[in-house]
């Protein structure tokens, strides 16, 4: 038979996709108590079938909302000077500020509480923790914004910490900080698929322009 | 066997690595100014400082505390801690008490840092400590009284 | 017309020749409280003049201290009042432990709970307090709690200093062969006219020989110099460089340490356990199944070498449990029993006055509401904890309690020894609140110990089996009806409140008989209150339910005063009068409360226009008065409510009547305490129950008031010189009511149930 390329690529799209799912299967959490199964991430390949490159761009985007959008990236991306807590956003307790540097206020850092790793305190519920608990800054405030608000933040240098798409893109891929969402400790509900999946949905969304919803 | 600094001696401990620092301090070293209140670094009473800044030591894994020097309330010493004291005696802040050493420990490293430190300071860096008995309008009183007698 | 009451009482009178023996023995004198049965123990040096001072030949003072200090400043309030008849040196005070005796029972405390009301002068009052006192002479406990320290123990205590003053006068007038009357005490010293003076570390050894005086003159109060006093407390160093030692800081020789888990549901056990996994871990000596004891719930405990090792060794247990009856216990079920009783019965009356339902008939505004308080945990900072050693026949309790005699008696049975052979050690208390009256830890810690093989072992519950197998505040629910003349007068006002009996759950668990009289405890803070209602009807419906209740904070007067203070407010509102002024009314023939609201009126600038809050949002005040063990409380809330609707008070002003200040800081800060403690639980605390099961676990779902939200505190003190009343739960009361009223004002929205939310 004879294949075409397109037809060759629309096939190694389709088992690449079909690893990407069947790895994010595999290294989702299901949260803690949680009867439902974890959320995942739809895989590059269902999104291949959009001609139009400006949609495929948005609807990448869109995908990669789930991530940006659930509590465990906004409670840390607030848009005044306390974080948020708990799948429910609720305003931290107790009292929490950004300090001057987003680390902390004088005597209460975030790492006062906050170690380096995750601390299971008890079978339902542990402590979350990264070596570089904190919250973004202020620029980088996404909680009650929309989602193409924020998409046009990530895009400006001014307000991304200056990165190029290749230093954002390699951020939302590898950044252990942004990692910890997968792997929250018991208590929460982890973010959607998986840091890979993800990482993968930005540079796809990238390569396709970076358009915003 | 790990190697803990606590309050400017060497100690060597026996405890599994990821035991918590609280529960060292308070079992194998017998050092029980440092309280359990929550085991979750929710109400405070288990502060120390490391290197000065206050940690949470019921979630902190002894293999987390590396070199950096542990104080505790045994050891929390110095002219500003003698005026951080004699506030609060002369304020009577104290009522139980089970608290006022994390609340101490948290005080005087925001009296170290801020000298003078505003209403809005204060909120920030002991609203980590809860109290039961009230006494939180006379630690309010007695960091402001601290803040003024301070030593040069 | 004969009374429920009175006829309960009549008919165990009634009974013949015990009827008679009753008769015999009430009309004796009580008994002296100055001497214990057994002598005091001694250190070296040191002699005991009576049951409640020690003096040592380095001339320090013991205050012989048979209450538990839970940072209610009772250590220091009694030495005072001690000292001061004493005549002794402050600075030479110390508090020593008091041993188990009969003299330290509490007195006062118990005869509290009688449900009479305070403004009863009748006979049957007086008999049924004397009867009860002399009881607990005999048959009574030691407790520290019903803020009754000082009420009971004020003339006991000066009569004790009184007397060992007298003695060491005595001894150097013997020495100086000189007249006794021409020697006086003076600060830790006893003079002679001649200018010859001894300490009474000099004398002590000499005076404990002298015969005890017959009569002891008290001190003119207009004499006292350190009664009123604002004295500073005697701990504080202590609690302040680590060294107090609380109850879970006891520290033996050899110790080992004990985790539990116990069923999650309330009153299950344990069916079966794995402890395989568990066993591997390192430090584990031991693993055992304790059953329900004296209202602890069934569990499974591991014992280790350190504290961590039993807690890591814990959550590897595997546990089935056997719920029991509890399981299918909800929240929104209880809540429905509890109106159900009100619909079918408005239960005991205790209280009556007129005819209400005629005044309600006849009214021309009628009001009613019906109000709800939820279980709340006590929350002490300090988690449950003892530590037990049982070893050659005998044993030892290291505890943080307030009630030491019965801890000893509950250890001796577990371990199945005499209470003579149990030693009860008390250490300070990391916040009592009501909790640990309670001995469930303490049956709990002896059973665990026993099995230790003579090692002494400290029991310490994680704060999620703390809050999840507490001795709850009953949820209630409670209706009023009011109404009101044409010119906004009240006419009658009825209270009908429904909810578990906390006393005969209490003396069930503890003494395994069921409790007989009416609860006090369930309609206190309703029934009991100064307002003159012109007819009334106060009652309450006892509901059984297997969730465990015990004594928290002001008890009855903390949910009761929010309901009773909350609808007086709405009867204001209708009638369109200032609630100051409608309470006002109420008081006319009450002196005392008059002061005391005029008082915070005038304080807190009632009636004069507030500035916003700095956000601009409006302020606006609220009252409430309230009379609870002996004080009268009334306090003023400033409230302003954020545009996320979150609550904020930004001030209360206090005014207490609380007889004669012993110590004026003690007593501020027991306002402050209870005003903090009260306005905690009315913003956040609700304990949900869900298949028998709470809910509430730590402080992340069970939140407590904290630093930056706490109002800035005014307490005025009314000075005066009747005896000293209790301070300890008195602040707390008021608060929740002063806040809802002020939310009513400032938004319109009248809530009826704790915790407040607004909509």
């Amino acid at each position: 038979m004879n294949m075409t390329n397109r037809h060759m690529n629309r096939a190694r799209l389709l088992i690449a996709g079909g690893w990407l799912m069947a790895s994010g299967c595999l290294q989702a959490q299901p949260a803690a108590g949680a009867s439902a199964p974890a959320p995942t991430l739809r895989p590059l390949s269902q999104f291949s079938n959009i001609a139009d490159d400006k949609q495929r761009s948005v609807a990448l985007f869109v995908e990669a909302g789930k991530v940006i959008q659930h509590p465990r990236c906004l409670n840390c991306h607030p848009s005044g000077d306390r974080p948020l807590q708990g799948d429910g956003m609720q305003l931290h307790q107790p009292l929490v500020l950004r300090g001057k540097d987003g680390f902390g206020a004088t005597a209460m850092r975030c790492a006062s509480c906050h170690g380096a790793r995750n601390f299971d305190a008890t079978r339902a519920f542990s402590v979350p923790g990264d070596k570089h608990w904190h919250l973004a800054p202020i620029e980088m405030a996404w909680h009650g914004r929309t989602l193409g608000q924020i998409c046009s933040q990530l895009k400006d240098r001014s307000r991304n910490g200056d990165r190029t798409m290749a230093q954002l893109i390699e951020h939302m891929a590898h950044d252990g900080l942004v990692g910890w969402a997968w792997a929250p400790g018991a208590g929460r509900e982890p973010a959607p698929g998986t840091q890979k999946a993800f990482g993968e949905l930005i540079e796809a969304w990238a390569a396709s322009g970076a358009h915003c919803p | 066997m790990t190697t803990l600094t606590i309050n400017r001696k060497p100690v060597e401990v026996q405890a599994e690595p990821d035991t918590p620092l609280l529960w060292v301090l308070r079992g194998e070293l017998q050092l029980t100014g440092t309280k359990f209140g929550c085991g979750m670094a929710l109400c405070g009473a288990c502060t120390v400082h490391l290197d000065g800044e206050p940690a949470r030591s019921c979630v902190t894994p002894i293999a987390a505390v590396g070199p950096r020097e542990v104080t505790t309330i045994e050891g929390l010493s110095g002219p500003q801690v003698a005026v951080l004291k004699a506030a609060w005696i002369d304020v009577d802040v104290v009522q139980c008490g089970y608290c006022q050493s994390g609340q101490l420990m948290a005080a005087a490293a925001l009296l170290r840092q801020i000298p003078k430190p505003t209403d809005a300071d204060i909120d920030a860096a002991m609203a980590g400590n809860i109290c039961r008995c009230g006494t939180y309008p006379r630690i309010r009183a007695a960091i402001h009284q601290a803040a003024g007698m301070q030593p040069a | 017309m004969v009374t429920r009451r009175a006829a309960l009482l009549g008919s165990a009178g009634a009974a013949g020749a015990l009827g008679a023996l009753m008769v015999g023995w009430t009309a004796l004198p009580a008994k002296p409280r100055l001497v214990t049965s057994d002598p005091l123990p001694v250190g070296p040096g040191q002699s005991a003049l009576n049951g409640w001072v020690k003096i040592g030949a380095d001339n320090t003072v013991g205050i012989v201290m048979c209450k538990a200090e839970m940072g209610q400043g009772i250590y220091t309030g009694l030495a005072m009042v001690l000292a001061e008849e004493l005549d002794a040196d402050w600075a030479q005070v110390r508090v020593e432990q008091a041993p188990i005796d009969k003299i330290y029972q509490n007195i006062v405390g118990i005869v509290d709970g009688l449900p009479f009301h305070p403004d009863d002068h009748g006979t049957l009052k007086a008999i049924a307090e004397r009867v009860t006192g002399k009881a607990m002479r005999e048959f009574g406990l030691m407790l520290t709690g019903t803020s009754s320290s000082m009420r009971d123990l004020w003339l006991p205590m000066r009569q004790a200093g009184a007397s060992a003053r007298a003695m060491l006068v005595a001894a150097a007038a013997q020495q100086w062969k000189v007249p006794a009357a021409e020697c006086r005490a003076e600060a830790g010293r006893v003079l002679h006219a001649s200018g010859r003076s001894a300490s009474f570390g000099e004398l002590a050894a000499a005076a404990a020989s002298q015969p005890l005086p017959e009569h002891v003159a008290l001190k003119n109060p207009k004499t006292f110099k350190l009664i009123g006093q604002p004295r500073k407390r005697l701990e504080a160093a202590s609690k302040m460089d680590g060294s107090a030692r609380f109850g879970i800081d006891v520290l033996q020789p050899g110790m080992q340490y004990a985790s539990v888990e116990m069923c999650p549901t309330l009153g299950g056990r344990v069916a079966s356990f794995d402890a395989a996994d568990a066993q591997k871990l390192p430090g584990v000596k031991k693993v055992l199944a304790v059953p329900p004891l004296y209202g602890s719930t069934g569990g499974v405990a591991v014992i280790a070498d350190t504290p961590y090792r039993a807690m890591r060794a814990v959550k590897a247990l595997r546990v089935e449990w056997d719920h029991g009856a509890a399981a299918n216990l909800s929240t929104d079920g209880i809540y429905q029993q509890l109106a159900q009783a009100l619909d079918t019965d408005d239960g005991f009356h205790f209280y009556k006055h007129g005819d209400v339902d005629a005044a309600l008939k006849g009214a021309a505004k009628t009001l009613k509401a019906e109000y709800r308080a939820p279980y709340v945990a006590h929350t002490t900072m300090e988690p449950m904890n003892c530590t037990v050693q049982f070893k050659d026949g005998r044993a030892t309790v290291w505890a943080a309690t307030q009630v030491p005699d019965m801890a000893r008696r509950i250890a001796a049975k577990v371990l199945g020894l005499a209470s003579e052979q149990v030693d009860v050690q008390m250490q300070l208390l990391g916040g009592g609140f009501g909790r640990r009256c309670e001995v469930d830890v303490i049956a709990q810690a002896a059973a665990i110990a026993r099995e230790a093989g003579g090692v002494p072992v400290q029991l310490i519950w994680s704060r999620e089996q703390d809050t999840t197998h507490d001795f709850y505040r009953p949820a209630s629910v409670a209706r009023f009806q009011a109404g009101l003349d044409a010119s906004g007068q009240l006419l009658g006002w009825v209270n009908a409140s429904a909810g578990q009996a906390v006393l005969p759950q209490v003396i069930e668990r503890m003494v395994g008989l069921p409790g007989a009289m009416p609860d006090k405890t369930t309609s206190e803070g309703a029934f009991d209150q100064p307002y003159e209602w012109p007819a009334a009807r106060i009652g309450h419906e006892v509901v059984e339910l297997p969730v465990p209740v015990g004594f928290w904070r002001s008890v009855g007067h903390s949910h009761n005063a929010f309901f009773k203070e909350s609808f007086l407010d709405e009867v204001a509102h209708a009638a369109g009068r200032d609630p100051v002024a409608l309470r006002a009314a109420l008081l006319g023939k009450h002196p005392r409360h008059l002061k005391v609201l005029q008082r915070v009126a005038e304080l807190s600038g009632w009636g004069k226009p507030l500035p916003a809050a700095a956000d601009g949002t409006p302020r606006a005040r609220g009252v409430a008065l309230h009379q609870s063990f002996g004080s009268i409380v009334a306090q003023v809330a400033e409230v302003s409510v954020s545009t996320d609707k979150r609550i904020r008070v930004h001030r209360v002003t206090c005014v207490i009547d609380c007889g004669l200040a012993i110590n004026p800081n003690l007593v501020r800060q027991q306002m402050e305490s209870g005003i903090v403690y009260g306005l905690s639980a009315a913003l956040n605390d609700e304990v949900r129950i869900e298949k028998g099961q709470v809910q509430q676990s730590n402080f992340h779902n069970n939140p407590v008031l904290r630093f930056d939200e706490c109002p800035v505190i005014e307490t005025d003190i009314i000075a005066s010189e009747e005896s000293p009343e209790g301070v300890g739960e008195p602040g707390t009361p008021p608060v929740a009511p002063a806040v809802a009223n002020a939310l009513f004002t400032l938004t319109g929205q009248r809530l009826r149930s704790l915790p407040l939310r607004l909509a």
